[in-house]
């Protein structure tokens, strides 16, 4: 489980986050959702650490990582798992060298072992015998599903997305938010996904945090999403004629 | 400009934290050093050869009087070359060639978010990213003016053949002449000295770019114009210091 408590980030003079308090709970699909410049990634990196807030404290399983030094993080670091907007796949390294690497670095595995954990995890993303790639020759919807896989190689306790979604077919997009369903009930993982994907957010939001200018302004699952009466999160949530239709029919 | 030189050290002390495992960074530390060794011998082997030859030709050309020995062009060539030619020349060419690679490889990382991935995962970046590009240069860096050094008297034997301004064997008379040890240990330190500055400023300005392509570019030069800086820097104070 994972705890934020009155977040609040400062750049400069811009205060990103007003003082967000959330409790991620494990085997759910947390969603943060909001506008351009709400402030959900900066959310996000403030709980994985990437930024430091100004104020308030993140909790993992009741430990409070905020205060923790660098060298004190890394054995909550190892129960991570990150999938990044753009993948962050590193280009040097095939797909099979990417998903070993958090092994290489953190078990003493066999060679073989690595392999193996390394092949599971692409067939989990259905990547099977794409090993020996490199990041440029594979699609858009494939360096995210080699993101999952490297994301999930030290079997995390804890699964962060970032806007799994972007730059991908519908398809795609379905299958890709069925895959981080999937997992996060496997292997009862705390799954935090930030989007503005309004097919994720009806497709998987076990638990959805909407935040509107820096504070966060509702809380709820995707079923209570249709019949709320919140002027801001309507507007987001139903901004197209499309949704406006499907919401009046329900 | 003080911020600049505190964030610089404290990027360095990170840089040489105990690595996580050691073999993965000896693996980074062998592809580094064949990238920045083997990468530029090709560069590093015909500048050296026209600079030894044009150096040669040059100093040939200014003591052309009777009341000079021939030999002298060669020991001057032999100690202009040591002393300046090989180790400075060298590394402002390799500042370009690996300062420039290895800024906007470490800036790419940073703007494609990798360099997040590998923090997530744990991983001391600056550890990780810098220290074998830092270790590979201040290795690679003196071998390859090793070869300079040896191509660039090679090349000053082969302008004495093919010009004849002086001998052939005049000029390998003058390279064994009055020869003294200290300007091998100048050229030794010079060419450390050199590596360290390339590879540690460049990985600074890589380290900490933040935007997108436009970013990286201006990282990449800004390495590359302060590496450049401060090897010139660096040259002053080693030979005025040991000299």
């Amino acid at each position: 489980m994972i705890e934020v408590k009155d977040i609040h980030k400062t750049f400069g003079e811009n205060e990103v986050l007003k003082g967000i308090s959330a409790t991620f709970k494990p085997g759910k699909n947390n969603l943060i959702i909001g506008g351009s410049g709400s402030g959900k990634t900066t959310l996000l990196k403030c709980i994985v650490g990437l930024h430091e807030p100004t104020k308030g404290e993140v909790f993992y399983d009741n430990q409070n990582f905020t205060e923790m030094h660098f060298s004190e993080r890394v054995h909550i670091r190892k129960e991570i798992g990150m999938l990044f907007q753009n993948s962050a796949l590193f280009d040097s390294m095939t797909v099979e060298q990417n998903i070993m690497f958090p092994l290489n670095l953190f078990t003493d595995q066999s060679k073989e072992e690595k392999l193996e954990r390394a092949n599971f995890c692409l067939e989990r993303v259905n990547l099977k015998g794409k090993n020996k790639l490199y990041p440029s020759e594979l699609s858009g919807g494939m360096k995210k599903r080699v993101g999952i896989a490297r994301a999930i190689s030290m079997q995390p306790k804890y699964l962060f997305v970032d806007e799994p979604n972007s730059g991908l077919d519908p398809l795609t997009s379905i299958l890709i938010d069925e895959l981080i369903a999937e997992l996060t009930e496997e292997y009862n993982i705390t799954t935090v996904v930030v989007t503005h994907d309004m097919n994720s957010v009806m497709g998987i939001g076990d638990h959805i945090i909407f935040l509107y200018n820096g504070q966060k302004w509702w809380e709820g699952t995707n079923h209570d999403i249709a019949h709320t009466d919140n002027k801001e999160l309507n507007d987001f949530v139903f901004a197209s004629k499309f949704m406006k239709a499907a919401r009046e029919k329900l | 400009m003080f911020h600049t030189l505190g964030r610089y050290i404290l990027l360095l002390r990170l840089s040489f934290k105990k690595p996580e495992k050691f073999t993965v960074y000896w693996a980074e530390v062998m592809r580094e050093m064949n990238s920045q060794g083997v990468g530029s011998l090709g560069i590093i082997a015909i500048i050296s050869v026209f600079i030894g030859a044009v150096a040669t030709v040059q100093v040939a050309f200014q003591l052309s009087s009777p009341l000079v020995p021939q030999s002298i062009a060669g020991s001057i060539s032999r100690d202009s070359t040591i002393l300046e030619f090989s180790p400075t020349i060298s590394a402002l060419v390799l500042a370009g060639r690996i300062g420039s690679s290895i800024a906007s490889q470490i800036g790419t990382m940073r703007v494609t978010e990798q360099i997040d991935a590998l923090e997530i995962m744990g991983v001391n970046t600056p550890g990780y990213l810098i220290s074998p590009k830092i270790i590979s240069g201040v290795t690679m860096i003196p071998l390859l003016t090793v070869v300079s050094v040896l191509l660039g008297l090679s090349g000053g034997y082969i302008a004495c053949i093919v010009s004849r301004d002086i001998s052939p064997t005049d000029y390998v008379v003058g390279l064994r002449d009055s020869f003294k040890p200290v300007i091998v240990t100048v050229c030794a330190v010079k060419s450390i000295a050199f590596g360290f500055v390339i590879t540690s400023v460049c990985s600074y300005f890589g380290f900490y770019t933040s935007g997108g392509a436009l970013e990286v570019g201006q990282s990449a030069t800004k390495g590359v114009v302060f590496s450049c800086i401060w090897i010139l820097f660096a040259d002053l104070i080693i030979s005025s210091t040991i000299l």
